[in-house]
């Protein structure tokens, strides 16, 4: 098999002209050129040029779910660590608690783990986060543990497929944050399944079938897959 | 400051009461060392350790100056540690913190205390010229145990060092020569042999008084870290389990099986038998250390 | 004058066997250290560089922040044993010196304005110093900007060029730059040609000038070839392999 459709690309190479092409995702235009702005993989759709980043820090886009780690908390609201450039501000209006005012300490405090939604982004880049959903709670138990943010598509796979899979051999309970957090509730030996897969997705994340070799990794010992 | 997720630490926990760790070691266990030596050209001698991702590298640099006062004939060394912000997030550049100037005092008690440098083999002219030893360790990636990485790579550099005669000889006076020319052959004693001449290379057979020399050493003690979380007591603690451990202690052991150092750390506290198993373990892991940095250095 | 030590015989020759356009022996390697966010292994002649990037992270103290942009801050330090004679451990003046330019070299080049307030730490650890540290820093810090995913326009790359013996020549090694006449190290974008680092020490006649210039960005252009491989071999020889 070939690398042909995953050409990894440098900051500074040159892609293509407009108007021919479209200057998408992780790229800029000098000249008419379209240039690479980031290490990543080439993505050509619709005559738009996207590089599909590598690595880097986790870059907030609205609506985004998050696994945030509470910092500290303030009379009226909690700063909260989510891997972003900058921390996000959770506001006591954005939990569904009733929260008296300076008693935020009481339902969260530093070191606690939260999935939330990304609820602003401003121009700045400061950022807001909220529990305001049926599905955003505090998380509990289980363990925690970080990946390359950029590979979060291929964790998830194609319609879930991949998260589905994994969630299926290791009869675990798994929360996939898209700033690059995951939380895992199981048995240790369900959990210890999950970090060999992720660990591998981070490794192989550019290469083809990838979905059917993390399904054997998980089938080799898994007995009692219902 | 990075913040410790409590369900990261109520997990390592809760693995402990299973009598496992994260990273599927054994409580007693250590991550994959590896020693390389002879990194640094311009030092006189050096090491790059690694524990598991811990990275640690240490330059030994020597130079010529006057002895202290009351101990005249005896060279001096001394010990730096810096903790750079290339090796960890939470680290900041300026002055060393109260970290790392913990780490190099440890460091440098297990070195001096068991007079691993003969430094009574360092003088050149009593009371006036004699080597300077400096140890320096320079933190490259931070994930746990830098007490044992930064002590075995001072050890593993010290081991590899040659005393640069050759470079300080223009240093040197009459006085020094002569004076330095006794020491040598007190150093290296030939028998029937009671003037090494300066220069005559050829001539004589090794020891030669301009000719670098290994620093004499003797055999060192070697640290072993365990830290207690909950009751738990666990060997070369990573990163994620350093953060959250309540009290730290390293021990020294020599090749005989006696204790040499100790540090306990941190603000928890142990129970007389809780000491006693951390030096059983360290005694036990320290065999293995030395056959590694006895191999590597050997080689 | 320093130049009556021969540096370079008739046959232009240089006492390290190079000729006066040849760049000493470079190895580069990206990814090699396990907490920070992008970093590079550089070997150059003698000279040992290690590179760690950490962010787009909260710029602190907080006064530090820039509302529009982020602020690159690169942090050139000299490990002790690095140097012939000890050097006391911590920043000096000259390291502050280097720090500041080489911040301002990269700050051209790293896309800024996508994250405002936030800082962008490059720490650039001298292991072993053999002439020309600062363009080996340079040069390890556009690897490890990349490995941290650091959206930027071009990879910066530095190189020297200077004067022994009356001769210009490429990439002064240990003895050059200490009894040499000149040195002129450089940063460039390659893509570009736009100069983000320049100093000069030593004479220079204006045509010498030209020559050295030239020279020093001939040889930016070898080195940022060995930079793209490093990246190319860690990132795309990575993929092939699994693939096979």
């Amino acid at each position: 098999m070939t690398n042909e459709g995953r050409q990894v690309v440098i900051p500074g190479q040159i892609l293509g002209d407009t108007p021919t092409f479209k200057p998408g995702r992780g790229t800029f235009v000098e000249n008419k050129k379209i240039y690479a702005e980031r290490l990543g993989v080439l993505n050509i759709q619709d005559a738009f040029i996207h590089i599909i980043p590598l690595k880097g820090r986790y870059d907030p886009i609205i609506g985004d779910l998050v696994i945030g780690i509470v910092e500290e908390a303030s009379a009226s609201h909690w700063m909260v660590d989510i891997n972003a450039p900058s921390p996000a501000v959770l506001h006591v209006h954005e939990v569904p608690w009733e929260i008296e005012y300076a008693d935020t300490e009481k339902y969260l405090n530093t070191g606690d783990t939260i999935l939330a939604k990304v609820l602003s982004v401003d121009e700045s880049k400061r950022l807001q986060i909220t529990l305001n959903d049926r599905n955003l709670f505090k998380l509990k138990d289980g363990h925690l543990i970080e990946f390359e943010p950029s590979v979060y598509r291929r964790i998830m796979g194609k319609k879930y497929s991949m998260i589905e899979i994994i969630q299926k051999y290791t009869r675990c309970r798994i929360k996939v944050g898209k700033n690059g957090r995951i939380w895992i509730d199981g048995d240790a030996e369900g959990i210890e399944k999950v970090l060999q897969a992720i660990s591998k997705i981070e490794s192989e994340a550019i290469t083809f079938g990838l979905t059917d070799r993390i399904e054997e990794l998980l089938k080799k010992d898994a007995k009692d897959v219902r | 400051m990075t913040i410790v997720p409590i369900i990261k630490r109520d997990y390592i926990i809760k693995l402990a009461e299973q009598g496992k760790r994260i990273d599927g070691r054994d409580f007693n266990h250590y991550r994959k060392i590896e020693i390389e030596t002879n990194v640094v050209n311009k030092a006189e001698g050096s090491a790059r350790v690694k524990i598991g991702n811990t990275q640690v590298l240490c330059g030994i640099k020597m130079d010529i100056g006057e002895p202290f006062p009351d101990t005249p004939a005896t060279g001096v060394m001394s010990t730096a540690a810096e903790f750079v912000p290339l090796a960890s997030p939470d680290f900041e550049s300026g002055p060393p913190r109260e970290d790392a100037i913990e780490l190099a005092r440890v460091v440098d008690r297990g070195v001096r205390e068991s007079q691993v440098i003969q430094l009574e083999k360092l003088c050149i002219t009593p009371g006036e010229k004699v080597w300077l030893v400096f140890i320096d360790i320079h933190i490259l990636d931070y994930d746990g145990n830098l007490f044992d990485a930064a002590s075995l790579a001072a050890l593993a550099a010290l081991s590899t060092t040659k005393v640069p005669v050759s470079r300080f000889l223009k240093d040197l006076n009459e006085k020094d020569r002569t004076s330095w020319q006794k020491q040598i052959l007190d150093l290296y004693t030939i028998p029937g042999v009671d003037e090494i001449p300066f220069g005559a290379d050829e001539a004589n057979k090794n020891p030669n008084p301009i000719q670098d020399f290994p620093l004499p050493m003797t055999e060192p003690p070697i640290s072993c870290t365990a830290v207690k979380i909950n009751d738990f007591i666990l060997f070369d603690p990573c990163f994620d389990e350093e953060v959250i451990a309540d009290v730290r202690l390293t021990v020294a052991t020599d090749h005989n099986g006696d204790i040499r150092a100790m540090q306990k750390g941190l603000s928890g506290s142990f129970s007389k038998e809780e000491i006693q198993k951390v030096i059983k373990g360290a005694l036990d892991n320290g065999k293995e250390v030395r056959k590694t940095l006895k191999d590597v250095v050997s080689s | 004058m320093k130049s009556d030590i021969e540096l370079i015989d008739t046959e232009g020759k240089r006492n390290d066997g190079r000729g006066p356009q040849d760049i000493r022996k470079i190895k580069i390697e990206a990814g090699v250290l396990h907490r920070a966010d992008g970093s590079c292994y550089l070997e150059w002649g003698g000279n040992k560089v290690l590179v760690a990037v950490y962010g787009p992270r909260e710029a602190v103290p907080r006064h530090t922040q820039n509302p529009l942009k982020a602020i690159v801050q690169a942090r050139y330090n000299m490990a002790a044993f690095s140097v012939e004679d000890r050097k006391r451990p911590g920043p000096d003046r000259r390291s502050v010196e280097i720090s500041k330019v080489i911040s301002e070299a990269l700050e051209k080049i790293v896309l800024t304005d996508q994250f405002p307030r936030a800082s962008i730490d490059v720490c650039i650890e001298v292991l072993d110093a053999e002439a020309g540290t600062r363009c080996a820093g340079l040069t390890a810090a556009g690897v490890a900007l990349i490995d941290a995913g650091i959206p930027m326009r071009d990879i910066p790359v530095a190189c020297a060029a200077g004067k022994i013996n009356g001769q210009v020549v490429l990439d002064l090694g240990k003895e050059e730059d200490n009894f040499g006449d000149a040195d002129l190290p450089i940063a460039i974008s390659p893509r570009t040609g736009e100069v983000l680092l320049l100093q000069m020490d030593g004479h220079l006649t204006y045509e010498e000038f030209n020559e050295a210039f030239d020279l020093a960005v001939k040889g930016c252009h070898m080195v940022s070839e060995i930079q793209k491989k490093a990246i190319m071999d860690k990132y795309q020889t990575a993929a092939a392999e699994v693939n096979e």
